[in-house]
């Protein structure tokens, strides 16, 4: 059986020479690819054909990779299974009766099962790191700023990026290398990625690199991720780096701030959907906002309604002070914990994820169950800063990823000490 | 809980400030989860005051006229044009 790793099956070819030249490379269903369908896995979108590239599209085809199909994803990029698509979920290739994680999930099983060299995923909260810690791959969300969301369908612009996931954590930061670098197009790009070389960064040395451990994100997790996560700790030591506990109070109260202010984003960035420009029509009967409400409950699956609902709620007037700016607080918080923890330490570890791969279907009827399985993740994306997951064992024969942060445009940090983890 | 419980009223409120029918079923599993959600959210009242270092700065440019869409690569996903132009449910 297909795992179902992709939403549209299609071979866009690349210009003949360029460092890329000879890979291929699934790309997440959000990114807009001229010409080829780009549906965000929603049924709102089943049709939408972008009449143009995003950047990081042109990136890759300029670089000479040949794309093979648009990934599989939780709708809009709001889940953590890819069970929200519209277009059924995605099976994990290592153990087929669970999920790969998400919301891109489709491009890490794509990368895991051989059907794309390379993939490129968007991470709001934790969307390429679990997908490439579930799968058994690497993935890297990027310092905010560092590449072009130009052409990327919005969900929550002021938490995603877009990035890598490849089988080792020199081909991801080769690609990062790719899609990396300012663009006058998308105004939040800064310089940091203009002439990088990450990949030269993947040479294993970590003499002398002082990792820190905040207990809170270790705290919880299940026992079997929680040995692999110190066996790979450990394996770091080995090597000639040293580890030591650090505290981060603010990010027990990640989750809570992540998903007020991502719901918020989301309600906003989602009213664009209207179905009079693009997407499903609500048809013409009765007045605008009765069409909309039609055109919106046709093409959006409930998690989608979720977020808007609640987004709404929490920006409305009454409760704006005491969600959306108490969240904005905590987001604060979160980065000063880590401007502080980053004065000590060079990278900061957790387990990607505090739980091996989920069972299709076992989440589907506890929303906030989920929402709290990203406890580790978003903390990273409300501070803007870059982090690898890289395999670190297995638990029950599933994977295990390690997660490395590091200091805002810290890459050739966070890529030296996963490519460490690797020997 | 939270302390401010959700009732399938104020689900259906929300629904309609946001444009997104729903269906009664769905009222009522909404108007469930989202008094465990928020109930979470109150977690951030014991978010303590952090100053912030915002080193924000506005990035400008001036206006010039670029490329941009054609009107027909523009009106191509919609479901219905007229005269070039999109066609919209009426307003009133």
């Amino acid at each position: 059986m297909s795992l179902n790793a992709f939403i549209t099956k299609e071979t866009l070819d690349g210009s003949d020479d360029g460092p890329l030249s000879g890979k291929t490379v699934a790309v997440k269903d959000n990114i807009s690819t001229e010409g080829l369908r780009t549906t965000c896995g929603s049924a709102m979108l089943e049709d939408y054909v972008p009449p143009y590239d995003a950047t990081v599209v042109e990136l890759l085809k300029d670089a000479g990779a040949t794309i093979v199909g648009k990934a599989n994803m939780d709708e809009f990029g709001m889940g953590t299974t890819t069970e929200t698509s519209a277009f059924g979920p995605t099976k994990n290739p290592v153990d087929e009766s669970r999920v790969p994680g998400g919301s891109s999930g489709g491009s890490a099983a794509a990368v895991a099962a051989g059907e794309a060299d390379l993939a490129l995923g968007t991470d709001t909260g934790g969307s390429i790191r679990c997908p490439a810690a579930f799968c058994g791959v690497v993935g890297i969300k990027p310092t905010y700023g560092l590449v072009s969301r130009y052409g990327l369908v919005a969900y929550a612009n002021s938490l995603e990026q877009i990035g890598p996931i490849a089988p080792t954590v020199e081909d991801a930061a080769a690609l990062l290398d790719v899609i990396a670098g300012p663009d006058d197009r998308d105004g939040t790009t800064r310089d940091a990625g203009a002439d990088s070389n990450y990949a030269a960064a993947a040479d294993g040395d970590v003499e002398g690199l002082t990792i820190g451990v905040p207990t809170e994100f270790v705290e919880g997790a299940d026992e079997g991720v929680e040995e692999a996560f110190w066996a790979a700790l450990d394996e770091l030591e080995a090597q000639g780096a040293e580890y030591r506990e650090v505290s981060m109070p603010s990010v027990e109260k990640a989750v809570a701030a992540y998903y007020v202010i991502a719901m918020s984003e989301a309600s906003s960035n989602l009213a664009r959907f209207d179905g009079v420009r693009y997407g499903k029509s609500g048809g013409y009967d009765g007045n605008w906002n009765e069409a909309f409400a039609r055109a919106r409950e046709e093409g959006f699956g409930s998690e989608v309604k979720r977020r808007i609902l609640l987004g709404t709620y929490a920006l409305s007037a009454g409760y704006h002070d005491k969600y959306y700016a108490k969240a904005q607080d905590a987001r604060a918080w979160v980065k000063q914990d880590f401007d502080e923890a980053f004065e000590d330490v060079d990278v900061v570890a957790s387990p990607t994820m505090p739980v091996p791969p989920f069972e299709l279907g076992e989440s589907l009827d506890d929303p906030l169950q989920m929402y709290l399985a990203d406890a580790n993740t978003v903390p990273v994306n409300l501070a803007n800063l870059p982090a690898i997951s890289v395999p670190a064992g297995e638990t029950d024969g599933l994977p295990v990823g390690l997660q490395l942060i590091g200091p805002k445009f810290g890459e050739e940090t966070i890529v030296r000490a996963a490519s460490a983890v690797e020997n | 809980m939270s302390d401010t419980p959700v009732d399938a009223d104020e689900v259906r409120h929300v629904a309609e400030l946001a444009r997104v029918d729903l269906d009664e079923d769905e009222v009522e599993e909404f108007a469930a989860q989202f008094a465990d959600i928020l109930g979470y959210f109150d977690a951030l009242d014991e978010v303590p005051e952090v100053d912030r270092e915002d080193e924000l700065v506005n990035v400008m440019r001036p206006d010039e006229v670029r490329e941009g869409l054609t009107q027909e690569e523009a009106l191509s996903n919609a479901a219905e044009t007229e005269d070039g132009f999109f066609k919209g449910p009426r307003v009133s």
